[in-house]
């Protein structure tokens, strides 16, 4: 049953002298849920940035639902570099939840979930308020909505983070270490929405942590990054409890302990 | 006399009375003077911090130099310029329109370092979660980007209205009637300098005190509408 959404065919990433992703090739399929894990500067979030359009690439072909995310087919079949406007319509499928939340902070709860809605996909003022308020709900912040993000609580703002990419119904969503910038105490909200979210949704989801155990916990695969290529991947009770690479089981034994 | 009002040199109080419609003519040029002045450097500096953001350096570099240079030159020098060397060439403007471009070009060099700090401000975490949500580049623009930088620039803004303001006596070298240029022709016809250089300076204080206390208003009501002063 495989029916990859996103495809890594032997992409290259360099910044300047450094490379970042190495002739990585990877797969998620439809409605999977993939765990990315790995030492800093592994090139994890870089995968994400990359499937976002926030980041380019320097080599390989990366595919969304069979299509060429950072090219398009010339007149004569070849791929070329990507337009904007190719851009635009693939980076409709995804969604980024980011570290920083980065939140609209003039802009009213409410407003930072309706803005794109209603500017890039043409939802009326109330289609867009009605499905913010369903999504505010979702993530339990139904009664903060007129609030500015400044006044919420770092677990609060990124639920908020995760209702505005919700809002642009996107087939896969990105967090990006999405509870590395909390205080301890705020992590386990943030945890249970996207919990929710994975058990609840056909949503593909690829989630780039440090949290193990809740890798654990919601991951059909997880996947160990390391020096820009995957050296290890697997059901999660395999890779957490008997990892193959020795690279892996250093990695483990120094997150975990 | 002068322009049909008579003055009456009785009492300095009287004098005083007597030349305050005088002045109020030559202050209203001031301040016409001021806000087109102003205008310019507010729409010219936006022009040239555009250029200087531009990513080619054949744009960018000539804007450089060109700010540059218009900064490390003085006033002075840059509107007799315009006024005694642009009709060289045909381009004749009157002395109120030459006056308010040299200060308006001047000043264009300042307000572009404004804008230019001001939109850098703006992180780039917000140009990519804009970026994310497929947000158009020109609706990122004008609904992320300026609105959070707009609290930056605002206050900035308002201290050089208030330095146009304050440079505008320089326009009275090339015949513009503005306030200290009428104040000095009083004091030529009446050998009393005393009164009507003191009341330049009064009207002036006044003049910046409510500009400043209007730019600090703003300051204030910004953030209430939802723009946060960081």
């Amino acid at each position: 049953m495989t029916d990859p959404i996103i495809k890594f065919d032997n992409v290259v990433k360099r910044f300047g002298e450094l490379t970042v992703l190495d002739k990585l090739n990877f797969e998620v399929n439809r409605g999977e849920k993939v765990s990315i894990i790995g030492p800093s500067g592994s090139g994890k979030s870089t995968v994400l940035r990359i499937l976002m359009t926030l980041e380019s690439i320097n080599g390989g072909v990366v595919t969304v639902a069979g299509e060429p995310l950072w090219h398009e087919r010339g007149p004569d079949g070849s791929l070329v570099p990507a337009s904007e406007a190719h851009l635009r319509k693939m980076r409709a499928q995804l969604g980024m939840v980011f570290q920083q939340f980065n939140l609209f902070p003039h802009m009213t709860v409410l407003r930072n979930i309706t803005e794109a809605p209603t500017k890039v996909l043409g939802l009326s003022k109330k289609d867009a308020k009605d499905r913010a308020e369903e999504l505010l709900e979702l993530v339990g912040l139904a009664d903060q909505a007129q609030k500015y993000p400044h006044q919420l609580s770092g677990g609060q703002q990124q639920r908020v983070g995760i209702a505005r990419a919700l809002a642009m119904r996107p087939n896969v969503l990105l967090f990006d270490e999405p509870t590395s910038a909390l205080d301890p105490e705020l992590v386990g909200e943030v945890l249970n929405v996207i919990g929710k979210l994975a058990e609840e949704h056909d949503l593909t989801i690829l989630l780039v942590t440090h949290e193990m155990r809740f890798a654990r916990e919601i991951s059909d695969r997880v996947c160990f990054f390391d020096q820009g290529r995957i050296r290890e991947e697997g059901a999660p009770e395999d890779l957490f409890t008997d990892p193959n690479e020795e690279r892996t089981r250093e990695f483990l034994k120094a997150v975990l302990s | 006399m002068l322009f049909g009002y008579q003055w009456d040199l009785s009492s300095p109080l009287a004098f005083a009375v007597s030349i305050l419609p005088i002045l109020l003519t030559g202050m209203v040029v001031t301040i016409q003077a001021t806000v087109l002045g102003f205008l310019v450097a507010l729409v010219l500096g936006l022009v040239w911090a555009v250029l200087k953001a531009a990513p080619s350096r054949f744009i960018s570099w000539p804007a450089k130099v060109v700010t540059e240079f218009i900064r490390d030159t003085p006033l002075l020098v840059q509107l007799f310029f315009l006024y005694y060397v642009l009709p060289e060439y045909g381009i004749v403007l009157p002395a109120f329109m030459t006056g308010a471009l040299a200060l308006g070009i001047q000043y264009s060099a300042y307000t572009s370092e404004v804008y230019r700090a001001g939109l850098e401000a703006v992180g780039t975490d917000q140009r990519e979660a804009a970026r994310a949500l497929n947000l158009s580049s020109a609706r990122t623009f004008t609904h992320i980007v300026v609105p959070q930088a707009a609290p930056r620039i605002v206050p900035a803004m308002g201290n050089y209205l208030v330095s146009i303001m304050k440079d505008v006596p320089v326009l009275s070298v090339v015949t513009v009637l503005e306030m200290l240029n009428v104040a000095k022709i009083v004091g030529d016809r009446t050998f009393d300098y005393l009164v009507p250089l003191s009341m330049v300076g009064a009207l002036y204080l006044i003049m910046t005190l409510v500009a400043s206390t209007g730019v600090r208003l703003l300051d204030t009501w910004l953030p209430k509408q939802g723009i946060p002063l960081k």
